[in-house]
């Protein structure tokens, strides 16, 4: 069943339309405003925390200090963390949620249509605070994202309580943000969307927001004792009062592990889309790759301490956590196979979305590579805090989960807006990106090998080429990316008409609806076969 | 109709808000059960009844005052060889370094992890909080044994004292004999701000 524009237009009509305005954007319960909200937040954020990490590669272009100094360079790598995972990455996963999935799973809305107001508008007020903490007397946090007792307690500075209400409020966000997808996915799928017909990027996005219940109060739980810890006299993480500092880094690792699986989700999804569309071909193993999804996420609840091989773990400690972390990487080669075995013989063609997905598969498989040389412990020895670990996560997030919202933005953008991207501008963004990225995280790799610390303003002279080399991929990734917001804006303002089915070998109850996608979509619900 | 699933949600989120605390006490009895991290509890041990004459054991001391703490204590051996089972005594010398009256507090830890739980303590400076006026010395004697169990790969044990100043925490207890600081009970019974 396909439903007309006229049809929609009609419904649109009847029911109460958008208010304008700024009121429109405060008050908004539509899924299709607050998807956007999201997506807009994060860009802004992604340019907030970019421009932190060109200070971080401008101070790192030569060796010696030059602009900043030490208590402001590690500001600027911790809130550049902060900033990326829970204000660039994660809102944007949850914008494309609340755009597509009911839209996929042939929905009116959202479940929860006002509390998704609110977990999208406590956002800024957090960040706020975070920012605002930059600019204070004593500075911003300077601990590295990962907080670590005692850096967050004994030695940070009387900002540090605003650090902590701010992850406090990002996680409510965030928390509030996978009730809604959950009860969505589970209450209001039309009827014939049986589980094993849903669409994978529902599939990846309800289990990562299984993943979130079970780990941001984790956190929350984490920030509550730094609190309590640096301003109520108890001793957690203090070893003077009983605690101990080791004991902060399981906790923060039994959330921090699952939580790159939050960011990396959600982005095998929006991959198990793309790569059928324009190969032309049904995705290669459905069913392996949701038995696949929910296996990584099992197992990442028992490999938190791969970050912690260093801590003085016992034997048998270091040879669980080694082993069980080389067994995730069965799941996520199940999925490469998958993804590799959908293209094979396909008839491929080459649009912008493809060739993100593709550059995606490659790169994050690179920094799978990575991840399993850090997780053989006696290596890891050698490796940790090492710019190695850097070009680890980079590949994984960047050239990963970044890659990934790029060819969903690429790939929907022409339903979203009616409009397609403009051609030129998209080729440049990718090209220019996928060169500078490469340029500015591979050499990480040697230097780290080298032994160059990581979080640190100056280093020893042996490492100044390679660092040169690394801060200009870095401005050049940087600049590429205003390209990218040029193409969003143009693409909103105006561009060639599209079709309906915006892509010819593209499947899905989205295509369905007219491109714009109506302000009220499914209001009956479609027919699924 | 959302509202059952909605509720299973939320208590699951405030069910896992606890867990986080709960991760505190149960890090502590798993690693007390297996002796991990090299914490010791700080309780009088019996004497043992049996001596281990075939073995010996070499126990060296370390102590190492944190940053801001202004405290020396010193082992008068650097080590000693000792029987499993059999009691020792080493005498350490406590200095407070500074002009005013200091509230110290010790913390034990053994190396490797595994052989904290069978070294005993019948005696140490680390069961209570010690008080030392401005630049007063202070003589104290640690009376320990190796436990006859301790596993035959280890043949030497470090065990070393961490030193902190705890004054601004027990402004008011001023008296040397307030109660166990108790590690493994997890009790915060530090009422003061820290800062
Ligand atoms: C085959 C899969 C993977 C393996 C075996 C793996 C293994 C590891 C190991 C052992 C470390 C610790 C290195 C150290 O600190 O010495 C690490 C760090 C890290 N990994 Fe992975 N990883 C994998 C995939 C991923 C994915 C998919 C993501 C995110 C999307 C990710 C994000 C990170 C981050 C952010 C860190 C650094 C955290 C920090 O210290 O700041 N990893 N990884
Ligand atoms: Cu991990």
């Amino acid at each position: 069943m396909s439903i007309t524009a006229e049809e929609q237009q009609a419904s649109h009509e009847h029911t109460h339309g958008a208010p304008s305005g700024l009121k429109r954007w405060l008050y908004t319960t539509n899924h299709k405003d607050i998807g956007s909200l999201y997506l807009l937040f994060s860009l802004l954020m992604f340019l907030t925390g970019g421009a932190m990490a060109m200070v971080i590669r401008a101070e790192l272009f030569q060796p010696g200090m030059q602009l900043v100094d030490p208590h402001f360079f590690n500001q600027m790598t911790t809130v550049h963390g902060l900033v990326m995972v829970f204000g660039a990455v994660m809102p944007a996963f949850t914008g494309l949620a609340n755009w597509m999935i009911p839209m996929m799973i042939g929905a009116p809305d959202m479940a929860l249509p006002r509390m998704n107001n609110w977990s999208f508008w406590i956002l800024p007020f957090a960040f706020a605070i975070l920012l605002m903490s930059l600019f204070m007397e004593g500075g911003g946090p300077a601990f590295g994202w990962t907080f670590y007792a005692p850096l967050s307690t004994t030695y940070s500075n009387d900002n540090t309580a605003l650090f902590v209400f701010a992850v406090h409020i990002m996680g409510i966000s965030s928390i509030m943000g996978a009730i809604n997808v959950i009860v969505t996915i589970v209450n209001m799928r039309a009827s014939g969307m049986t589980w094993m017909k849903l669409p994978l990027f529902v599939w990846t996005w309800l289990i990562t927001a299984f993943l979130l219940i079970a780990v941001m109060p984790v956190l929350a739980g984490a920030v509550t004792m730094v609190l309590t810890d640096k301003y109520f006299g108890t001793s957690f993480f203090d070893a003077a009062g009983g605690g101990d500092p080791v004991m902060f880094q399981h906790i923060f690792w039994f959330f921090g592990h699952p939580e790159v699986y939050i960011m990396i989700l959600p982005a095998f999804g929006i991959i198990s889309t793309i790569v059928p569309t324009f190969s032309r071909k049904k995705l290669f193993g459905y069913a392996s790759m949701v038995y696949a999804t929910s296996s990584i996420a099992l197992l990442s609840f028992v490999v938190w301490a791969h970050h912690m091989f260093t801590t003085g773990m016992p034997l048998a400690g270091e040879l669980f956590f080694m082993y069980a972390t080389m067994l995730i990487s069965v799941p996520t080669g199940v999925k490469v196979f998958n993804w590799v075995a959908t293209m094979w013989r396909g008839a491929i063609s080459f649009e912008i979305p493809m060739m993100f997905a593709i550059a995606f598969i490659v790169l994050f498989t690179l920094g799978g590579f990575s991840g399993l040389m850090l997780a053989i412990t006696p290596a890891d020895f050698q490796y940790h805090d090492t710019y190695f670990v850097v070009a680890h996560f980079h590949y994984v997030l960047v050239t990963g989960a970044v890659f990934s919202i790029m060819a969903a933005a690429y790939y929907w953008l022409p339903k979203w807006t009616g409009n397609m991207y403009n051609e030129t501008l998209a080729q440049w963004h990718f090209w220019m990106s996928l060169v500078s990225v490469n340029v500015l995280f591979f050499p990480m790799h040697f230097v780290g090998l080298a032994g160059m610390p990581r979080r640190i303003p100056d280093y020893a002279l042996q490492f100044a080429d390679f660092n040169a080399i690394i801060s200009v991929g870095g401005f050049v990734f940087g600049l590429s990316q205003l390209l990218f917001v040029a193409v969003v804006f143009k693409c909103i303002r105006g561009g060639e008409s599209v079709p309906d089915k915006v892509w010819d070998g593209a499947e899905g109850l989205e295509w369905q609806v007219a491109s714009p996608a109506p302000y009220h979509t499914f209001s009956k619900p479609p027919k699924v076969d | 109709m959302h509202t059952p699933l909605l509720k299973k949600l939320v208590l699951a989120v405030l069910g896992m808000f606890a867990f986080a605390f709960a991760l505190v006490p149960l890090y502590d009895v798993f690693c007390d059960i297996t002796g991990l991290n090299g914490k010791m509890d700080l309780v009088v041990a019996e004497q043992s009844s049996e001596i281990d004459k075939s073995r010996k054991v070499d126990v060296s001391f370390t102590t190492h005052a944190k940053s801001s703490a202004p405290f020396s204590v010193k082992a008068q051996q650097y080590s000693v060889t000792v029987q499993p089972g059999k009691l020792s005594e080493v005498e350490f010398v406590a200095q407070n370094l500074s002009d005013k009256a200091r509230v110290m507090q010790a913390i034990p830890s053994v190396s490797p992890g595994q052989a904290a739980k069978y070294l005993h303590k019948l005696a140490c400076f680390c069961f209570d909080q010690q008080s030392l006026d401005a630049h007063q010395t202070m003589k104290f004697t640690l009376r320990f044994y190796v436990d006859t169990e301790l596993p035959a790969d280890v043949q030497e044990l470090t065990l070393s004292y961490t030193l902190y100043d705890i004054t601004s925490n027990t402004a008011q207890a001023q008296n040397n004999s307030t109660p166990l600081l108790s590690v493994a009970e997890h009790t915060y019974l530090r009422g003061q701000n820290n800062g």
